[in-house]
């Protein structure tokens, strides 16, 4: 009986060394030399393989810091400019302080307020939707609410509000990696400074058309009547193609220009209530949306 | 009976209209003139806000190389040039002209007299045929004079025509063989010299037996022209799968019919020609299928190009209640329309009225690797996976399977037991890989 | 106008199949070789044909409501046709619990936990079968004889089944024309009456059920002609060297579950190639695997394993041999 488990146990074994052996000259002939620092930066990151920051995944990111030893023209939007300082001393490089940016929605054309014309009835997607015709709601820029952009977030910071139809984006969530911006056919999705204690405003909508039909498919299209224009003070806004646009490099967050809009498609967010009753309950409805 | 072989389905046929002839639309009050009617680029207006033109008057020309001219289709005058909803609900230029009286260009012959003898050489003809606007009436509107010009070191031997009419419900072409069958037959002889070459073959199912006795008896006195008849199968009128079936050759992966040796023509673009070359008569009016279950009279219209579609629909009395979709097309390939006040345009073959209870698609369940998508699809792709890669976004896939072969004959989803909308995953996988095609040859 | 238009994209016509109709149109089919069975083995039969297929309609009904909590899709008929297939596999006599305990493996592990109807890799009845031979190895393979016992439930007169037979005797050394008195007449195999599973006696009435199928196009015949040829062929050039020990090939056609298998279970659409070029090599590969299982291996009957072996062969085969395309150019 024991030399039975002897002699298991010894031919385990061996086979086990001899494996060993084997694995280890192998290992030897196929290795490969790799920056160390590699490995440290690539653990630093999220890990999440975004693709934010315009590379494959994150290992990829890492290398191309290591190789080039810079820390320019990258940023990793889901770790912010917290993982870009412990990056820092690995490479010997400091870095630059980047402003927090969050994806933004700019479309309000809800059920309610752009009601369906046309019933659709096919595959779950606005990329082909757009291809094939204007949308329920017949405003050829607006969003289509089938949700591409909610499937192509991976840190299920969006989903789609049953009663408005639109797509909602968490500001808890958002990292602003752009996937969502990439994935909308109609370019409504922008990445936005997140803006002082977050606050925001930007023109909703990204209509093109004359303000008159724009008007006609949605109550709160921009129409492209300038006056937001002429109200502000910072040149901040500018207006093209019958759409209004809001450069948030300028805008110091006055709010004139919403006031001034007359179909309300300047929203702010995150404003503490206004004196005015009207406007107040507009921003609490806004805060909820966005 | 001659067919293609790979793939196929046979949706019910439902020619409702075949027996109703030709009926010519009057005239609306004002007319909008799209100016994006043909495959390629818009043509470029040439009338502005205020002018007079007649009937047939040139008023956009066609400055690139794939594009068309086109003309007025009524006497009036241009109210404006502007933006206006198109089949698919976006907004495209076109020229809006109020109407006022019928006044021809004076060189058009209105006759309806049938001049055989074709006085004009090669060049000629083709110039003729770009002047007059004359594009692909089968709903492709590829510029036809660009069809004729055969590209250097190949040479066409057959002219292939298309009478198959393969899409349910659809009429036009099938009147137009009964009815102008003698005209066809000179526009086929026109552009049988235009392409030097000495052999036509005109391709007709044989749900057509009228036209196709027609055609053959007509034919006699044409010299090359042969009508075949060919076995009832969906999509037939594709030009591969119809070249396929006539002569028995496979025009290869990404390649054109010339290719083979065949340039393939809808009848109703030979008959155009012939008015074109014959009577001097640019492509002004087109013949229009109203059809569906429930309208009560499914006919065909002749009818001006601008006139907008919900006063055709008026005049044929022909929208009933409980209407749910619109297409513009065949029930196969047709475009699902927004609104009726979109002006019928060169590539409108037919309209389709369906009721509400067959305008819902069956609901998507689990694919079932049944494998009936792959067995109908006449090019011999997968679409379940295709349009589980595209789902997927693997779009680099989806071009290793060849998906720019699809030419969205509708077979896979018309077939899939479970409903899914395989088409529309195909489609936006087209579109991706159409992309990505672009940017590696910008390279 | 005050109708609201729908828009989608083309086609706007869909035909007439859907998976309702092909899965009743299955079941259907399944009826004749139901009725012979019912006929030969009597309330023992119905008893278990019932008992699976409603549990597994319970199961399926279950597990869509409470686990996936998605729409119930029962009536579609698939869990029906599993249910039926389960109960073909199974000698009559099998007690009830186990009937269920395979139906809860066919529908719960093979099906439902894949991800239901479409998604699993395996034929669901065939897994709950061989589930059932390994856990239960006697009750599994003691057959009541057909008629004697139309109206007992259980412990009826048991035999083994004409394979049984055969690899018993052939492994004692006996030859094939010794044990040829000891087996059934080809005409009994033929209209079924012999020992055997439920479903897998009556070869005739599993004919007419594939070719109402054929008819209704649910299958096509790539499948079922490769494998019964297959099986025939590889039997045949054996008993052509040596008859004493290779029974000859219509034998093996005509005993065990080789046309059950063929014609219902290898063409499970779920788990089988999609092209008529992929269809054809799968069929062979089951023809050569129940041959091989059959002559050399452990157990009397091979269709089961076959089946399940080439299932896992399905995605590759998929892989390489897509269908002829149009226009294909040559490299």
């Amino acid at each position: 009986m024991n030399t039975v488990i002897l002699y298991a146990v010894l031919a385990l074994s061996s086979i086990g060394v001899l494996a060993a052996i084997i694995l280890y000259f192998i290992a030897q002939k196929f290795k490969i030399i790799e920056d160390p620092r590699i490995d440290l930066v690539a653990d630093l990151l999220p890990g999440a393989n975004c693709g934010g920051c315009g590379f494959a995944g994150c290992r990829n990111m890492a290398e191309f810091i290591v190789k080039n030893e810079t820390l320019e023209n990258v940023s990793c939007p889901p770790g912010g400019n917290d993982v870009l300082k412990q990056i820092g001393p690995i490479i010997g490089q400091v870095a630059e302080e980047k402003a927090p940016m969050i994806a933004v929605l700019r479309c309000n054309g809800s059920l309610k307020n752009a009601p369906s014309k046309v019933k659709y009835d096919g595959a779950s997607s606005c990329f082909f939707v757009n291809n094939l015709f204007s949308g329920e709601n017949g405003c050829p820029n607006g969003c289509i609410g089938l949700g591409d952009c909610v499937t192509s977030c991976l840190f299920d910071a969006m989903y789609i509000d049953s009663e408005t139809g639109l797509p909602v984006i968490d500001n808890e969530k958002c990292v602003a990696c752009g996937a969502c911006v990439k994935s909308c056919p109609r370019a409504i999705i922008e990445l936005r400074l997140k803006g002082k204690k977050d606050k925001r405003i930007f023109v909703s909508c990204v209509n093109k058309e004359k303000g008159a039909v724009a008007k006609k498919n949605c109550e709160v299209a921009c129409i492209g009547c300038g006056k937001c224009v002429k109200e502000c003070k910072f040149e901040a806004i500018t207006l093209s193609n019958n759409v209004a646009y809001i450069n948030f490099e300028k805008c110091t967050l006055c709010r004139k220009c919403v006031e001034s809009c007359p179909t309300k498609a300047i929203h702010e967010v995150n404003f503490p209530a206004r004196k005015n009753k009207e406007a107040s309950e507009l921003t609490e409805k806004e805060t909820i949306v966005n | 009976m001659k067919t293609f072989n790979l793939g196929g389905v046979h949706p019910e046929e439902n020619k409702l209209s075949g027996n109703s002839p030709i009926k010519v639309c009057s005239i609306p009050t004002t007319v909008s003139i799209p100016l994006a009617q043909n495959l390629g680029a818009a043509s470029v207006p040439i009338v502005a806000k205020g002018e007079k033109v007649k009937v047939g008057q040139l008023i956009a020309k066609g400055e690139a190389f794939i594009s068309s001219n086109i003309h007025s289709s009524v006497s009036g005058t241009v109210l404006k040039i502007d933006d206006i909803m198109d089949a698919s609900g976006y907004r495209k230029k076109a020229i809006i002209i109020n109407v006022e009286g019928d006044e021809w260009l004076e060189e058009i012959d209105r006759s309806a007299d049938i001049k055989r003898e074709i006085s004009y050489n090669k060049g000629e003809i083709v110039s003729i045929v770009k002047d007059s606007g004359v594009v692909g009436l089968g709903g492709a509107t590829f510029p036809t004079q660009v069809k004729l010009m055969v590209p250097e070191g190949k040479k066409a031997e057959y002219l292939i025509i298309n009478g198959v009419e393969c899409e349910p419900y659809l009429t036009s072409d099938h009147r137009l063989m009964l009815e102008k069958g003698e005209e066809l037959l000179i526009g086929i002889s026109i552009l049988m010299k235009a392409l030097d070459v000495s052999k036509a073959l005109i391709g007709i199912e044989n749900n057509k037996q009228d036209a196709i006795a027609n055609l053959k008896k007509l034919a006699v006195n044409y010299k090359g022209i042969e009508v075949h008849e060919l076995q009832v199968k969906y999509p037939q009128g594709g030009e591969k799968q119809l070249i396929k079936a006539l002569i028995n050759r496979e025009v290869p992966s990404g390649k054109l019919p010339i290719e083979v040796g065949c340039v393939v023509n809808n009848v109703g673009t030979a008959f155009a020609v012939y008015e074109a070359v014959q009577k001097k008569k640019p492509l002004i009016e087109r013949v229009v299928t109203i059809t569906g279950k429930t309208v009560k009279n499914p006919s065909n219209y002749m009818v001006r190009i601008g006139t907008p579609l919900s006063f055709l629909l008026s005049e044929a009395d022909s929208m009933p209640e409980g209407t749910g979709k619109v297409i513009n097309g065949g029930p196969m390939m047709g475009k699902a329309l927004t609104t009726l006040e979109i002006p019928v345009v060169k590539g409108m073959s037919g309209v389709v009225i369906m009721p509400e209870g067959e305008a819902k698609r069956p609901n998507a369940y689990n694919c079932i690797r049944c494998g009936k998508c792959i067995s109908a699809c006449p090019m011999g792709l997968e679409p379940y996976l295709i349009a589980l890669m595209s789902e997927q976004n693997k779009f680099e896939s989806c071009e290793g399977e060849r998906v720019m072969d699809c030419m969205e004959c509708g077979s896979c989803s018309f077939t899939c037991p479970s409903g899914r909308p395989l088409l529309d995953m195909i489609r936006v996988s087209k579109n991706k890989v159409s992309q990505i095609i672009r940017l590696r040859s910008n390279k | 106008m005050s109708n609201v238009f729908v828009v989608s994209g083309s086609p706007h016509v869909h035909g007439d199949y859907s998976v309702k109709k092909i899965m009743w149109g299955v079941v259907l089919a399944l009826v004749p070789a139901m009725l012979v069975s019912f006929w030969y083995f009597g309330i023992g039969a119905i008893s278990i044909t019932l008992v699976a297929v409603s549990s597994c309609l319970f199961f399926e009904y279950v597990i869509q409501k409470y686990f996936l909590k998605q729409e119930v899709t029962v009536s579609d008929g698939s869990a029906v046709i599993t249910g039926v297939l389960l109960a073909f596999n199974v000698p009559s006599n099998l007690p009830i619990w186990m009937m269920i305990i395979g139906s809860f493996v066919a529908i719960v592990i093979a099906k439902m936990s894949y991800g239901g109807l479409g998604k699993n890799p395996f034929n669901p009845a065939l897994i709950g079968r061989v589930f059932l031979l390994i856990a239960f190895p006697v009750d599994m393979t003691s057959w009541p004889l057909p008629i004697v016992n139309r109206t007992v439930l259980c412990d009826a007169v048991t035999g083994p089944t004409s394979l049984g037979i055969l690899k018993e005797g052939i492994s004692k050394g006996e030859s094939v024309s010794t044990l040829a008195s000891n087996l059934p007449a080809y005409t009994d195999l033929f209209i079924g009456n012999m020992g055997g599973s439920l479903g897998e006696v009556s070869a005739i009435a599993l004919i007419i059920g594939g070719l109402y199928m054929l008819f209704k196009k649910i299958i096509t015949w790539h499948i079922p002609v490769s494998y019964i040829l297959t099986v025939f062929v590889f039997t045949g050039i054996l008993n052509l060297v040596n008859p004493e020990i290779y029974i000859d090939p219509v034998f093996h056609l005509l005993t065990g579950g080789l046309m059950l298998g063929a014609i219902f279970m290898a063409t499970d659409m779920v788990t089988s190639p999609m092209s008529y070029k992929g269809m054809l090599v799968f069929g062979i590969g089951c023809g050569v695997l129940t041959a091989l299982i059959r002559i050399w291996g452990a157990y009397p009957e091979g269709v089961s394993f076959a089946i399940l072996i080439m299932n896992t062969t399905v995605p590759l085969i998929n892989k390489g041999f897509k269908p002829k395309q149009f226009g294909e150019v040559n490299k």
